[in-house]
């Protein structure tokens, strides 16, 4: 089953590596991966999304909470959450497609954020599934780019990661 | 005052009351050494090769309450010393290995002997550092000692950059660490606890299964009381061995692989087993749906969360120091007058006692070749089982785990975890400098012993008077065995050709050597090896040992704890089918 965890980690040098280091040294998955600092610049915030059976994932978060630079991780399933990636994708947009390349964009409420005579460039956020119906919907020989940045998770409500 | 980066690693290793160091020079750590030349509050020592400063280190920690040291130069003495710190690493032993690094200008630039060593250790270390910034030194070792001896102990790596050891700075300690994101638990969970005590006096077979966890957690007074209180049978991992005394009734040897019949039995055939700093790895159990095919409760008491549920779910788990964990435990037993059911206690040790009359290891002895049990045993007799043994890798580990009963922790120390030749020889000699007055054997075989035979030259320099019992059957033993049983008898590879003179060898190094071909003979060249005459020295005995040995029992892969191969004489009993009908005691 499809996990997020988000993991509050000290942002020193090498702790993204023991994070991707553990994780193939254990072979679990990673589907995605972000990752930058926080409001407090000696902690980052990092959004992984796995998936395995339940004992993987018990396993995967108390490994990460063994490394020193964790300080936590939660399993954002265990909660209602949020999620979101963007994605810039650059698309062809000539003659008639250009016309319906704007409409799909509205559509899902996404917004072209550079022009050519030939192409769009469009940015769209969302949850990943939507990014996914977005290149679904589209003409797959008009896209020429693809760029995701991956999921980014937050507990819904009142529930938050902090120190 | 401002002093060197090198100066600054010396005064923090005194600070935290370091005695040894085992290491190498080189050019990454020429300033340390320089240090060290000018100081004179712990000891250096040289070994012969990297891999076994970090043995010695090791083992050093295995046999005392210390935290291990070495220190090697960067490049090739950092990857040399990598199989060392895997092997501390899987056995979680405390330890700090400092490492030198090029200059920081030159990280990155492939300068000479430069290898990425905080990268490279990653996977096998418990944490490690780079010290780019001399300000960040002294905290940076006060945190690696820390580390490394506090939650689950295990190596850590400070790889310091050569400029770093020459800029200057302040010297302060800290006093104290504190790391927001490492905060090791302590006390077990008291519900669980309580939990725990009432299935274990609710068990009608109950079983003990002690492993590395309660001897580095000191806890083996803690194991004793409970085994004692409860009057119930315990067994011991290879990394346990000694947690519970070896030669008392109520342990039943050690189990796994290489386990007694009535140990392997009992785990198998247990309704509540309590597991403390054990991992149920796949060389004690084998596989987990046949162990958990006969249904019981688990119990599970580990430091490392993530030890608890990675192979085996447990039915109450507790996280916390077993040694805390245990005193809780003992407290609540002590309060309490309920106790096993006598009855239920008396029916399942009548099964225990059964299965141990099978004697699993018996073996026929010979008056013509040297039988390598025997040579353990006569070993345990002549140091009247108070010698710190250390060992190397394959049968005769096995033979020794099984044959020599030890009634305390640390002393047995073995690579259990990485399963490392080489181990031995290197680790005796940082035992005997931790316990200058112990008894340190080192029993080995002709294939590992040379995987570090260099160090005979560092016991030289340094004098420790280590006995090292070679059992020598010209064959890399266990390599030997599993072809034999499931290869074919095709020995590839196995066959230890051109051996050389180790009687030679060992005096070529100022040692003692002897060559011992007949089973007369066992006993008095190991009484004499052991003999005052002999105190001050190394002796080498190179026994010629029956080459078509195996160690039995023997838990074939994929095969289940109690479809263990059995030694020829139990094979002959028959009793296969007497042990199956043992579900009249459920």
């Amino acid at each position: 089953m499809r996990h997020i965890l988000s993991i509050l980690l000290e942002n020193e040098a090498g702790a993204l590596s023991r994070v991707v280091g553990l994780f193939s040294a254990r072979g679990y998955n990673i589907d995605s991966l972000t990752v930058s600092t926080t409001e407090d610049a000696t902690l980052s915030r990092m959004t992984i999304v796995t998936h395995g059976s339940d004992e993987v994932i018990e396993q995967i978060t108390k490994q990460l909470n063994k490394l020193i630079e964790v300080v936590k991780v939660i399993d954002l399933n265990e909660s209602e959450h949020i999620e979101r990636e963007m994605m810039l994708i650059k698309v062809r947009a000539t003659g008639k497609e250009r016309e319906e390349m704007k409409r799909m964009a509205d559509i899902f409420r996404g917004r072209i954020i550079d022009v050519t005579e030939k192409t769009y460039t469009i940015e769209l956020t969302g949850t990943s599934d939507k990014l996914g119906a977005f290149i679904e919907a589209v003409d797959r020989s008009v896209i020429l780019e693809t760029v995701r940045t991956g999921a980014s998770g937050i507990g819904r409500g009142e529930r938050i990661l902090k120190i | 005052m401002q002093i060197s980066g090198a100066e600054i690693l010396v005064r923090s290793l005194q600070e935290e009351g370091v005695e040894f160091i085992f290491g190498y020079p080189g050019g990454a750590v020429l300033e340390i050494y320089d240090a060290i030349f000018r100081q004179n509050q712990f000891k250096h020592v040289l070994v012969r090769h990297e891999q076994a400063a970090v043995h010695a280190a090791d083992a050093y920690s295995r046999s005392s309450d210390k935290v291990g040291v070495a220190l090697v130069t960067s490049g090739p003495g950092a990857t040399n010393a990598v199989t060392g710190i895997a092997t501390a690493y899987m056995d979680s032993i405390p330890m700090v290995v400092i490492s030198g690094q090029v200059p920081t200008p030159a990280i990155g630039m492939d300068a000479f002997q430069e290898v990425d060593m905080v990268g490279i250790t990653r996977p096998c270390v418990k944490h490690n550092f780079l010290v780019k910034d001399v300000t960040e030194l002294a905290s940076t070792i006060k945190k690696a000692f820390y580390i490394a001896k506090t939650g689950r102990p295990g190596p850590v790596v400070v790889d310091i950059a050569k400029d770093v050891t020459q800029a200057k700075h302040e010297f302060s300690y800290p006093d104290s660490v504190q790391i927001r994101s490492y905060v090791p638990v302590t006390r077990g969970h008291p519900g669980q606890i309580k939990k725990a005590v009432g299935l274990l006096l609710e068990a009608k077979r109950p079983y003990i299964y002690v492993g590395g966890g309660a001897v580095q957690g000191n806890a083996a007074a803690e194991v004793t009381e409970l085994v004692r209180l409860l009057g119930v049978p315990c067994t011991n991992t290879l990394m346990g061995l000694g947690a519970y005394p070896g030669s008392d009734r109520q342990f039943l040897g050690m189990l796994g692989m290489h386990g007694t019949y009535e140990a392997n039995m009992a785990m198998q055939n247990c309704d509540v087993l309590l597991a403390v700093g054990a991992r149920f790895d796949d060389r004690v159990i084998s596989v987990p749906s046949h162990f958990l095919g006969a249904p019981k409760k688990i119990i599970h008491i580990d430091v490392d969360p993530s030890s608890i549920a990675k192979r085996v779910k447990a039915d109450v788990p507790i996280v916390g120091d077993v040694k805390h964990v245990l005193a809780e435990m003992l407290e609540l037993l002590r309060a309490s007058s309920q106790r096993p059911d006598a009855q239920a206690l008396a029916a399942w040790w009548q099964q225990v006692e059964a299965w141990r009359d099978r004697k699993s290891l018996w073996y026929q002895p010979s008056d013509e070749l040297i039988k390598p049990q025997h040579v353990v045993q006569t070993l345990y007799e002549v140091t009247g089982g108070n010698a710190i043994v250390t060992s190397d890798v394959g049968q005769h580990q096995m033979w020794a785990a099984q044959y020599y009963k030890f009634d305390r922790p640390k002393q047995w120390l073995n690579s259990g975890g990485l399963g490392t030749m080489g181990f031995g020889l290197p680790a005796a000699i940082g035992a005997q400098l931790a316990n200058p007055d112990a008894t340190v054997a080192c029993i080995t075989g002709e294939g590992s012993i040379q995987m570090n035979i260099q160090e005979l030259s560092t016991a030289k320099q340094y004098h420790t008077p280590v006995k090292v019992l070679s059992l020598n059957n010209r064959y890399l033993g266990m390599v030997r065995q599993w072809q034999e049983f499931f290869y074919g008898t095709r020995y590839s590879e196995s066959y230890m050709d051109a051996l050389p003179d180790f009687v030679k060898i060992a005096e070529a190094y100022g040692h003692v050597g002897m060559k011992i071909e007949n089973p007369a003979d066992v006993e008095p060249a190991i009484r004499e090896a052991f003999s005052q005459k002999n105190r001050e020295r190394l002796v080498f005995m190179d026994f010629r040992t029956d080459q078509s040995e195996n160690v039995f029992p023997m838990v074939g892969n994929g095969k289940g704890l109690d479809q263990m191969d059995l030694p020829p004489h139990m094979r002959e009993q028959g009793g296969e089918a007497a042990d199956r009908d043992y579900g009249n005691l459920c």
